[in-house]
């Protein structure tokens, strides 16, 4: 248990100077550009002395350095300062919309790994048959195929052609989120205020956009738990249990998927940062109100703050997912600590 | 010899084909991938030679026509010919993708070299910058790049060509480090001479074949990026004929059941992309071979 | 008395990417109720792959290409994916070398016992088979208490006979052993063996023991079948073929054992190296390596000669 222990801090320690690169990064790059924010915001045709003002007010010409270190000590507290367009502190903003963003991502990884993982071991199973060389082929094609297009195709099938599920937002036109938002993870909240007909209608709003999610990220998932389940299938202990007349498959889906989906669990906690792109491009697509439609939205309106502010949430959310799933690891496999 | 472009063609593809009996399925994959390529390179190339109409023609024929007799993929709102459009806007994201790939490649290899062959301080610091960048999500990372330099054709291609150069860097950083393992025993033992004209023999070939196959991944990954970024309204003015922007002006009439204005562009990112990855993936599978498959 | 298992003329051959590995070569062979079968030769013999062909176990690209395999008179080349199924684990049992990497390091010890018997005995009471799984440990001088670890948490002995275990648990008629002892220390080793020849006893089993050490094979065969290159050199009683080995390969074989009781300067040796099983040697097998090769051995593949139940396929003989 001391080494589980020993390597937990490391770890930890080695996240630290991780996310403070990525947060001097995001600082870097917001402040080159060309253009100046604040006369963006007061309409870009204010009169100089307005603009030395405001600029006074806001501290934006003290030396970077003074600038830098309000920067981190400001995250460390926690604070991401204020909307430069809204009257409204970045933190709030962004917690508002972060659940809807997590609710997605989530239902995206289930459905990729269900997706992603029995294609995988079905492919493995029928090496070298067309099913194989097929499923391999989805794993390639899929992951070229455009997050967004793919969500306007399943908008165009489904929500036009077909007309059997909605293409936009959470709640359908009848259903109000205010009578039933508490978490702001809607079919949690849905089921904890007992409404039912509310929580189809949050769940009907959720299939699209999860399965555009999903579906994209499956083709890496195929491939991985495919050449993990070829290692898998050669180990001693298959062969023992076929001797054993266990039936084929049980011995694919359970013996050998069980050994093989371990690193595979932790491959998902490199694709966050895959998913957080994801995210993005399909709350665009499918007007899902999360963060990452925030993030544009305030990119459109020149909001520097809590575009900051989203960046540094995203750089922390990617950080701390490797850093969970590094540990989970150690924890699984006792060798990774030795 | 009578040398005649037939002779030229039956040379040519008796080659191809010996080259698929002895590396089987994967050749074949990279075969088709180039092929995709090379057609979208022709359109390229040679636009006007099969695209109809001028592609910003406003007047090419009747508003929202779907696809069918002289519009082979229909006309957009502003009544411009989609196929002409589709062919133009090759040019733009595979000028863009590429680029990007030199330019990340140039130098994410020279980073790469520099910091695993001196080592030290400078090697750990470039390091951990290089994989902050990394882990974080590279298509975020070009929005902000993207968002803050601007529109224009340049600004995208830094924007994309930015966030491959972690993935170079750490590939050539890993394979010289090995090799100086390998090369400071072997030189102590024989050679003794010139060491950088020995470590230019030994490091550039073992590099440049896995170089190639991460180079054509870029080329796809620069693909998918920059389509995303137009599509996001992130990168072009309107004067550039580009699917990603089109993708995202197009599905303002998909309600209404106009389905020509997304599914072309899109399947043309796709493809694009599809073809960029199978010649990765085939030159991968071919240079590094799997022996005697049990 | 009827063999219980008759093997005829089986080929199993690998088409791999440098040409096909004839690895078992028309080989026949019966086995008799209750004996023990030592079935010995050097690494690709052939051996192992004669072993795994009686359940059907060849891992790809293996595959059986002709003969048949007789079990109390049905032949399991032709049975049914079903057939074979019922077959194994039930009447005919293998246990392996690496006792840690054949058992599934992720499940309990008491899930993989269970996990046979349901398999074999639809509903059965699960705490019946718990029991079941304790005695069978208990019988093999293992506490039960031990049902509920992994496997990686006990010692190379205990998996070894927990292997066994798993293979005994239904009853089987026969038991095929491919290397059991390889990956076990000496003093483990004479245990194991010590415990083989007790259920062989006690359960009424018939074994065969795949091995390439023919001191296990001294200790506790019946009969012995000796392989080369594929092919089957001799058949016969334990001690005849210690004691008066026919096939010049077998001679050989045990001149190069070290004597104890001989004063030896230097160890005997057998010219040449194992055959290339792509593209073997015309007639005989052995005949490049053999001191005794005549012209007919050169092109034609030996007759079986029998003395007594002692076969031996050699030019030698006829």
């Amino acid at each position: 248990m001391r080494n589980l222990t020993r390597y937990i801090i490391t770890r930890v320690l080695l996240t630290i100077p991780m996310v403070f690169i990525l947060l001097s990064i995001v600082f870097v790059v917001l402040r080159v550009m060309p253009g100046d924010p604040v006369s963006a915001m007061l309409g870009g045709h204010a009169p100089e002395s307005v603009i030395e003002q405001k600029k006074e007010e806001m501290g934006l010409n003290r030396p970077m350095v003074l600038q830098y270190a309000d920067y981190l000590w400001q995250i460390c507290r926690l604070d991401l300062g204020e909307s430069m367009v809204f009257k409204q502190r970045v933190t709030k903003a962004i917690g508002e919309k972060l659940p809807a963003t997590i609710e997605l991502t989530f239902f995206g990884i289930l459905i990729t790994l269900f997706l992603g993982v029995f294609m995988g071991a079905y492919a493995a199973d029928k090496r070298r048959t067309v099913q194989d060389y097929v499923i391999r082929l989805y794993g390639i094609v899929v992951y070229c195929i455009p997050v967004y297009w793919m969500g306007l195709m399943l908008q165009l099938i489904f929500g036009i052609w077909l007309d059997v599920l909605p293409i936009a937002g959470r709640t359908g036109p009848r259903v109000f989120a205010s009578t039933f938002e508490k978490t702001g993870f809607y079919l949690l909240d849905t089921i904890l205020v007992k409404d039912f007909s509310a929580f189809g209608d949050v769940l009907v709003h959720l299939i699209l956009p999860a399965f555009t999610l999903g579906l994209v990220l499956s083709g890496i998932f195929v491939r991985l738990t495919r050449a993990n389940m070829l290692d898998v299938l050669r180990a001693d202990y298959i062969v023992a249990a076929e001797a054993r007349g266990i039936r084929h498959r049980k011995i694919v889906y359970s013996h050998a998927l069980k050994n093989a989906f371990i690193p595979i669990l932790t491959m998902m906690g490199l694709q966050i940062a895959l998913l957080m792109a994801g995210a993005v491009l399909t709350e665009t697509t499918f007007s899902w109100p999360g963060m990452g439609r925030l993030l544009l939205e305030r990119i459109y309106l020149r909001d520097y703050p809590t575009i900051q502010g989203v960046i540094i949430i995203i750089a922390l959310i990617v950080a701390m997912a490797s850093l969970i799933v590094d540990v989970i690891y150690a924890i699984v496999d006792p060798r990774v600590r030795y | 010899m009578r040398y005649s472009p037939a002779r030229g063609m039956a040379r040519a593809i008796s080659l191809v084909t010996g080259m698929g009996k002895k590396y089987g399925v994967e050749w074949w994959i990279l075969v088709a991938g180039a092929l995709i390529i090379l057609a979208i390179v022709y359109m390229a190339l040679f636009p006007a030679s099969i695209a109809p109409f001028n592609p910003h023609n406003q007047s090419a024929g009747p508003q929202l026509v779907p696809p069918g007799g002289k519009y082979l993929m229909g006309t957009d709102n502003l009544q411009r010919d989609v196929w002409s459009r589709i062919v133009y806007g090759s040019q733009t994201i595979l000028r863009v993708a590429v680029l990007a790939a030199i330019i990340s490649s140039v130098f994410g290899i020279t980073l790469g070299l520099i910091s695993g062959f001196s080592g030290g301080f400078f090697d750990r610091l470039i390091s951990l910058i290089m994989d902050s960048l990394y882990s974080f999500p590279g298509l975020i990372l070009a929005i902000a790049f993207a968002a803050m330099l601007g529109p224009g054709v340049i600004n995208i291609t830094v924007a994309v060509a930015v966030i491959y150069i972690p993935t170079y860097f750490r590939l050539v950083r890993g394979q010289t480090l090995s090799i100086k393992e390998e090369l400071y025993v072997e030189a102590a033992k024989a050679i003794g001479s010139s060491g950088s004209t020995i470590l230019w023999k030994y490091i550039f070939p073992n590099v440049i074949a896995t170089t190639a196959v991460v180079f054509t991944l870029n080329v796809a990954d620069g693909i998918m990026i920059e389509a995303a970024l137009t599509y996001l309204g992130l990168g072009l003015p309107p004067s550039i004929v580009d699917w990603g922007m089109d993708l995202s002006m197009g599905k303002k009439f998909l309600p209404s059941g106009v389905w020509w204005l997304i599914t072309f562009p899109g399947a043309m990112i796709s493809l694009l992309a599809v073809g960029f990855t199978m010649v990765g993936e085939g030159l991968a599978e071919i240079l590094n071979p799997r022996l005697l498959e049990r | 008395m009827e063999p219980i298992l008759k093997i005829e003329d089986l080929s199993v051959h690998y088409p791999i990417n440098i040409g096909t590995v004839r690895a078992v070569e028309e080989v026949s062979l019966e086995l008799h109720q209750g004996e023990v079968m030592g079935l010995v030769g050097e690494s690709g013999c052939g051996k192992s792959t004669l072993g795994f062909s009686i359940l059907r176990l060849l891992r790809p690209p293996g595959k059986i290409v002709g003969g048949r395999i007789l079990y109390h008179g049905r032949d399991i080349v032709q049975m049914s994916e079903r057939e074979i199924l019922s077959l194994r684990g039930r009447k005919i049992a293998m246990i392996f070398q690496d006792p840690l990497t054949s058992l599934n390091p992720l499940f309990r010890i008491d899930q993989q016992f269970m996990e046979t018997l349901f398999t074999h005995e639809k509903g059965l009471d699960k705490k019946e088979a718990f029991n079941r799984a304790g005695r069978m440990l208990e019988s093999l001088g293992i506490s039960p208490e031990r049902l509920l670890d992994y496997p990686h948490q006990m010692s190379g002995g205990m998996r070894q006979r927990i292997m066994i275990g798993m293979g005994l648990i239904l009853n089987p008629d026969l038991l095929i052993a491919d290397e059991p002892t390889t990956s076990l220390d000496v003093i483990v080793e004479a245990q194991f063996l010590d415990l083989l020849n007790d259920l062989r006893r006690q359960f009424d089993l018939t074994i065969i023991l795949i091995t390439h050490n023919l001191g296990n094979v001294a200790q506790l065969a019946d009969r012995i079948t000796v392989m080369y290159g594929g092919t089957i050199a001799e058949i016969g009683p334990a001690n005849e073929i210690f004691d008066e080995p026919l096939h010049p390969y077998t001679q050989g074989l045990l001149a190069s054992i070290p004597n104890i009781k001989l004063d030896q300067p230097k160890l005997e040796t057998m010219p040449g190296s194992p055959p290339d099983l792509v593209t073997p040697p015309p007639g005989c097998v052995f005949h490049p390596r053999c001191p005794h090769a005549k012209k007919i051995c050169k092109h034609e593949i030996p007759e079986m000669t029998e003395r007594d139940g002692h076969l031996v396929f050699c030019w030698l003989y006829r």
